[in-house]
Formats: C-alpha cells, sequence, structure tokens
C-alpha cells in the first residue's frame, strides 16, 4: 500500500515539476476571504493583465491566507534565486509598480515591501520570519495556508501530505489511537476533550454504519479560524477525516460548514474531487479495500448547531435543537442514531501531521496538559489584526505586544476576550498567564475556538458583556427555560444598566442568574452564555458600580449615559460639526461658538469625529450630574 | 415563480434530510421563500406544511418576503463591536429610513446585520453583496449608498 501511495507522489511531484517553471518570478497573491474583500481578485487581473501586456513571463499564484490581514492585499514575489519578498496594501496601481520596478527591472522597492522571508534579502528590507511577527509563532495547523495554492492537491502532497493517511492505512485502529492518546491531542472546537478518547469511544460501538462529521459550522461572532484552514489548506481537514473514517470504521463523512463561507465551500468540492481522482477518497482507497465518501452539507445559519446534538438533528433536516437530556453520546449515538465522530477542522486538520511525524513531536511543542499550538483570529483595538498561531503555554501579553504589535493608537490596553460568547475578558493583571485550556479556565475565561478580541480603554465592559448575552440570548434554540427565559432577563438587566435605569442589587442578580443559567440549561449554549457577563464583574466591577450608581459610563460608550457638548472656549467656529450633524441640532455660525441642542440630538457621534484633533472642542461628558445639567438645557453650568 | 421553484428542486430526491438544501435552492433562485414553495417542499417530502416552516424559521438564512436588489450587510462581529459599527449601522437606519432587517420601499436594499465577515482587520466593515466597505465612520454612510445603488 505504502509503495502505491510512494507512486501517487511520485507522480504529484512530477506534475508538479512540470507546470511549475522556477526559472521565471512566482507571483503569489493572497486569495483568502479577507484578501478577497480587499481586492485581491482585482489585484490579480491587473496582474494578469499587465504582464501579458507587457510580455513578461510569471506564475501567478493564487493563495490562502498567510495571516497578515493588516497588510492586505498581500502580493510576494520571489525572483528566480533570490528570497522571497511580500508588499502589503496593495492595490492595482502598486501591482502596476511592483512589476514594472521588480520584476521587469531589479528595483525592488523597498518603500512598497513590507519585508522578505528567509535568508540573503536587501539590507534596506526587514526580514518578517524572525521578526516580531513570526518569531513567537510557531506554524504547524497553518503551515500551508498562504504558501500552496489550495486548488493544487500536488502542491499539498509535495509538502508531505496525505503520508500520514498512508501510513495510518498501515495501522491497526488500536494503533492509530494509541499515537493519538500518546500526542495528547485535544480537541481545537473549545472545550479541549482529549481526541484519542473520542475516537476510541466511536471504535467500540458495533454498528453497520458510522459517521464522521467536520464541524465547520464557526458561529463565534469575531473568528475566521476554521474558514482560513478550510480556505488556505482543504486537503490537511480531508486527509484527517479520511484517517477519522479508517480509523472508527465509517466510510461516510460530512462537512457541515457554514453557508456564509462560499469560498471554503467553492475550494472543498474542489479539494474533494481532486482526492477522488488519485485514489485517495472514494472506493477502495490506495487499495486498501476501505471506502470513505465526503459530503457538504451548508448550515443555515445557526449558532447552537456548534453543539453536537443539534448539529446532527439539522444534517437529518430538522431545527437545530439539541437533544434534551439525559442524552446518548453522540459518538455512540449520533447521526441517524449511528455512531458519530465529530471534531472541529483544526482538530481533523493536525491528525496527518501527528500520524506522519509522530506523537512525541506534537508533544515537543505546547504544554504538558496542552500539547501543540493554537490558532487565534487576533482582533479588536491591535495594530496587527491577523490569524496567528503560536505554541501553547505562551504569555498572553507576548501575543498581544509582539504578534499583534501592540494597542492601536498607543491606547490603553483594558482587556482580552477570549472564547467569544462563551468565554471571558482578562484584565492587564493577568496578561502573565499562558495560554492552554486549563489555565484560561481558571481565570473564568477559556481558550475558545480561536477568537481573540483585545479590548482598550474606550470600550465599555458592560456594553461588551450586554452585547455577547444580546448574541446568545437571540441564538437561544429555546428549548429549555434556563437559557430561553434566563438569557433575557440578564439581558433586561443589562440594558437597565446600560441605559441609566440600574438598580442597587443587579450586579448580584446577574451572578445568581448567570449561575442558575449554568446550573439549568441542558446545552453548552446556555452553559457558558453568562461567562461574558460573570468574568466582567469578576475584573471590571467598579465600571458596573459606575454605571448603576453614578449614570456615568467610564468608556463613554453607553448612549444613555454620555451627552455631547462643546467646549465654546475651544470651538473656533468653523462649521463642521454643523453640517455633518444628520438631525441640524447644532446651531451657531461664523465667528459664534457653536451649540448642541441636547433635545434634537441623536448622540450619533458624527460631531465627536468632525471637530479637528486640534480644537477637540466636542467633548463627551458622563455621571449623573452632567446629565441633569443636559436635561435642564444648562450643561456650561457644569 | 413556480417556474423557478420547480427548478431549484428538480435535483432532489425528496428525503426527509433534504429539506434545508431544498430550501436553499429555491432562495439561492429566487431570493426568498414564498409560501407557494413551502408548500411544494413539503408535498414532495410528505411532511406537513408546518414541520417545513418550522425548519426554515429556525435559522436566521431564511426569508420570507421579497428582498431589495441589493443587501447592505453590516458587520457587527466583535471586532466591529468594539470599533464602532453599531454607529455605522444607526447611520444607515438613518439614511434609509428602515431598521436592520427591513427592506427600502423601492426594493433598492435590503439592510441587515451580520456575525463577522472576517474582514476584522478592516473593522468597522459593511459588505453590499460582494462589494466591501472597510473603515468605516458613521457619516460615510451615505457615501456608501450612493456608491451601491443598483441604478448607478
Amino acid at each position: 500500500m505504502i509503495q502505491k501511495f510512494d507512486a501517487v507522489e511520485k507522480e504529484a511531484l512530477e506534475s508538479l515539476e512540470k507546470e511549475q517553471n522556477n526559472d521565471i518570478p512566482q507571483i503569489y497573491v493572497g486569495c483568502a476571504t479577507c484578501g478577497n474583500a480587499t481586492g485581491a481578485q482585482s489585484v490579480v487581473q491587473t496582474i494578469k493583465n499587465k504582464l501579458e501586456r507587457e510580455g513578461v513571463k510569471a506564475e501567478i499564484k493564487e493563495v490562502g491566507c498567510i495571516g497578515m490581514c493588516f497588510a492586505e492585499v498581500l502580493v510576494d514575489v520571489i525572483k528566480p534565486g533570490r528570497p522571497r519578498i511580500s508588499y502589503q496594501d496593495v492595490t492595482a496601481e502598486k501591482a502596476e509598480e511592483i512589476i514594472d520596478s521588480y520584476i521587469i527591472n531589479d528595483d525592488h522597492r523597498p518603500d512598497l515591501a513590507l519585508g522578505f522571508f528567509g535568508e540573503g534579502g536587501p539590507e534596506d528590507v526587514e526580514r518578517i520570519d524572525t521578526g516580531d511577527v513570526f518569531k513567537n509563532q510557531q506554524r504547524v495547523i497553518l503551515k500551508n495556508c498562504g504558501v500552496i495554492d489550495p486548488e493544487n492537491i500536488n502542491e499539498y502532497i509535495a509538502r508531505g501530505g496525505y503520508r500520514g493517511l498512508a501510513e495510518a492505512l498501515e495501522m491497526k485502529q488500536e494503533g492509530i489511537i494509541g499515537v493519538l492518546k500518546d500526542s495528547g491531542l485535544r480537541g481545537r472546537g473549545g472545550a479541549g476533550f482529549p481526541a484519542g478518547r473520542k475516537w476510541e469511544s466511536c471504535l467500540k460501538p458495533q454498528a453497520d454504519q458510522k459517521y464522521v462529521i467536520c464541524n465547520a459550522d464557526e458561529g463565534d461572532p469575531g473568528a475566521f479560524m476554521d474558514r482560513s484552514v478550510l480556505e488556505g489548506d482543504p486537503h490537511s481537514v480531508i486527509e484527517g477525516m479520511i484517517i477519522a473514517g479508517y480509523t472508527i470504521g465509517s466510510s461516510k463523512g460530512y462537512f457541515y460548514v457554514r453557508a456564509e463561507y462560499p469560498l471554503a465551500i467553492k475550494r472543498l468540492r474542489k479539494a474533494i474531487a481532486q482526492a477522488k481522482e488519485k485514489n485517495l477518497l472514494g472506493e477502495n482507497i490506495l487499495g486498501t479495500g476501505f471506502d470513505f465518501d465526503l459530503e457538504i452539507f451548508q448550515g443555515a445559519g445557526a449558532f447552537v448547531c456548534g453543539e453536537s446534538t443539534a448539529l446532527v438533528m439539522s444534517i437529518e433536516g430538522n431545527r437545530g435543537w439539541p437533544k434534551p437530556l439525559p442524552r446518548p453520546r453522540t459518538t455512540e449515538e449520533g447521526l441517524w442514531g449511528k455512531p458519530t465522530l465529530l471534531n472541529n477542522v483544526k482538530t481533523f486538520s493536525v491528525v496527518p501531521q501527528i500520524l506522519s511525524k509522530g506523537a512525541n513531536w506534537f508533544r515537543s511543542i505546547g504544554t504538558e496538559g496542552s500539547p501543540g499550538t493554537a490558532v487565534f483570529a487576533l482582533t479588536g483595538k491591535i495594530n496587527r489584526s491577523g490569524l496567528i498561531e503560536v505554541p501553547m503555554g505562551i504569555e498572553l501579553k507576548k501575543i498581544i505586544y509582539e504578534v499583534g504589535g501592540g494597542i492601536l493608537d498607543d491606547r490603553k490596553f483594558k482587556a482580552v476576550q477570549t472564547g467569544g460568547p462563551s468565554g471571558g475578558c482578562l484584565p492587564d493583571d493577568k496578561l502573565h498567564l499562558s495560554v492552554d485550556f486549563d489555565t484560561l479556565v481558571e481565570a473564568g475565561s477559556m481558550m475558545g475556538s480561536g477568537g481573540m478580541v483585545v479590548i482598550d480603554e474606550t470600550t465599555c465592559m458592560v456594553d461588551v458583556a450586554r452585547y455577547f448575552l444580546d448574541f446568545t440570548f437571540e441564538e437561544s434554540c429555546g428549548q429549555c427555560v434556563p437559557c430561553r427565559q434566563g438569557t433575557q432577563q440578564m439581558l433586561e438587566v443589562l440594558n437597565d444598566i446600560c441605559e441609566g435605569r440600574g438598580r442597587e442589587g443587579d450586579i448580584e442578580h446577574l451572578i445568581e442568574l448567570g449561575e442558575s443559567i449554568i446550573k439549568g440549561s441542558i446545552c453548552g449554549l446556555g452553559q457558558t452564555a453568562p461567562n461574558p457577563v460573570l468574568s466582567t464583574i469578576q475584573y471590571f466591577q467598579d465600571e458596573y458600580e459606575a454605571h448603576i450608581k453614578d449614570h456615568s459610563c467610564p468608556a463613554l460608550v453607553c448612549k444613555n449615559l454620555i451627552v455631547y457638548h462643546i467646549d465654546e472656549e475651544k470651538c473656533t467656529a468653523c462649521g463642521r460639526c454643523r453640517k455633518a450633524c444628520p438631525v441640524e441640532a447644532i446651531s451657531g455660525e461664523k465667528k459664534v461658538p457653536h451649540k448642541i441642542d441636547q433635545e434634537l440630538c441623536t448622540k450619533c457621534g458624527i460631531c465627536f469625529q468632525e471637530c479637528p484633533e486640534r480644537f477637540s472642542a466636542v467633548e463627551r461628558l458622563t455621571g449623573k450630574e452632567n446629565l441633569a445639567a443636559a436635561a435642564r438645557g444648562r450643561l456650561t453650568d457644569v | 415563480m413556480q417556474e423557478q421553484t420547480s427548478k431549484a428542486l428538480s435535483g432532489f430526491e425528496g428525503k426527509t434530510n433534504e429539506v434545508i438544501p431544498m430550501l436553499q435552492a429555491v432562495q439561492n433562485e429566487i431570493g426568498y421563500l414564498p409560501e407557494e414553495a413551502i408548500r411544494d417542499i413539503a408535498d414532495i417530502i410528505g411532511i406537513p406544511e408546518s414541520k417545513v416552516y418550522g425548519t426554515a424559521t429556525f435559522y436566521s438564512q431564511f426569508y420570507f418576503s421579497p428582498r431589495g436588489e441589493r443587501t447592505i450587510k453590516v458587520c457587527l462581529g466583535t471586532a466591529c463591536h468594539v470599533r464602532g459599527g453599531m454607529q455605522v449601522m444607526e447611520a444607515l437606519e438613518r439614511e434609509m429610513g428602515i431598521n436592520a432587517g427591513e427592506t427600502t420601499q423601492d426594493f433598492k436594499f435590503s439592510l441587515e446585520r451580520v456575525n463577522c465577515v472576517g474582514s476584522c482587520a478592516l473593522a468597522p466593515v459593511v459588505m453590499v453583496d460582494d462589494d466591501v466597505f472597510g473603515r468605516l465612520v458613521p457619516k460615510q454612510a451615505k457615501e456608501v449608498l450612493e456608491k451601491s445603488d443598483p441604478e448607478v
């Protein structure tokens, strides 16, 4: 069997050699959703047209996301014998310039370059792979993202792809599970359940049919890790699923993908067809007699479908309702009542590497309790937003200040949110904590599937808690009372606090409600929904109290608790705010300082943004006194 | 419309697990789910209409009334939320005279909130069909609408 794979690999390498001409420049354009959103497709078209017009030969490759979203559109150029140079913020015009200067002539344009990879780059350009962005990263799950053409299976095979499958097919089922257990791999969906044990519990039951499902219903509102893996390296996930099918004795797998991810779906379809063509998927895989087929199911937009029993209900054609307790484990009674193995995208995608490189290799990365790496979508008030992969155990502050380049506009850090609507917010004095499944839970947050949102002093923590609760309230399936009614009650209390109707005892009320919802809900959605509220109360109780007692929003966010006011001394009567105000609430004329009519003001904030920084005449005031003065129309008295 | 529905549903066998794919196929074809299409799906599968409605209304992807020519999606994922996405939404609502989830009377635009389009580095982000507007401030709402007008 290994010989059969060797032949497949040889053929892939040969055809790759034929396809690729390394004597001409190679141009890589990041064409994942994020790149396309920034205009990558028009850059690709411009480059193609320009090359044709100039009669220059070069290969253009549309690759996935390398993770540097802050610099999109990214275009990388490798000239024969030279290192890879990355160009950032590329537009159609800049793309033409790069071709003129660097591809046709020999000026590498340090003014447009972000940096270069590897050794021997030009001196006036920074080296990226040893710089701040990458030096703390370790690319395991993302190793192919942004590097290979995801629509070409040969490139995946050339980088060791499908060798893990070939090796697995030579092993006994128990042997594969043994390797997974030794590796200490924990599921990357968020809860971190040991993967080896899950696979084992799916191997045991006898059944005429078993299923493998890849959970790609990435619903956390601030996370796009799974999408990037599917778009940038679809074969790694497919390979992991085939191995899973062989291990538990299943011939059928499903991808449950959000319908909002059209590019991921397109790439998966293509990858599945290519794998079938090479006999790596389908009937009698590599002549072993093992059959495995994959189907894509498009989710229709329900966060609760991330829960295993709800996801299964959804594939069966029902409302995505989690099964009531006590319920059988999905591994014993899942899709159509059959044993079903459900793992996250990233879990499947790392399995092939564990099998080909060994459990010890995987254990050498990360911590004792959480081996391997963590993939995060690092966003929010941070200088370098992007997709990052770091070894487990890295300190939070390294991620934020080194990989992420610190807080936007040099503002003050306030909190970091992980785990999305199921997770929590950690403050400044927790930044020394290491990132792994257990440490984050102990601190009141969680790993989650990989959203990491950085929050600065201009963000209100009560508002953040309300934001997440509003999300879980909307997404609650409505089946069990603690979740359906409980999230609604919590949301109402939070709305009251944010809108100036907070009362003494509200904080205690929220804690009590939260704890009851956690205890009483039937699925993970309800059991974790209160976390964002409880963790913000734990670390930012003073902000809650300021809202309740003084009707003051220290971050100046909660609309009902702030008033906009123009400082007459600073106002130069330039008229910008007056012209920009959409409700004509600002009066004044040339040389007469402007004034806001509080009755007309809708607090949209446009005047505040319009007022030039050198004047900073529009100010936001908060607190009972200011609000009362504004209501009396006597704000200037304060 | 009957023709479009039949076309959308032609490739299905009528198994119970095809409800969601059938709903998706109809919506892809027509843009929303008209009553007749729900009835057709129920007939083909042989289940009550209420069951099809029950499934369809559970998921946020499905619409039950005609949509605007273009859909404006305001991202309110976490990154966009903390970077002022809601203010952009309010500005759009004000300019368009409708609330999120509604369609303008001339059926030019539908306005909706979405959770994370995955362009967090550009937050706050608005997508009009496939066109992306990033790093927006509320006063640009007018500009977004002008640039997206289907008749221009």
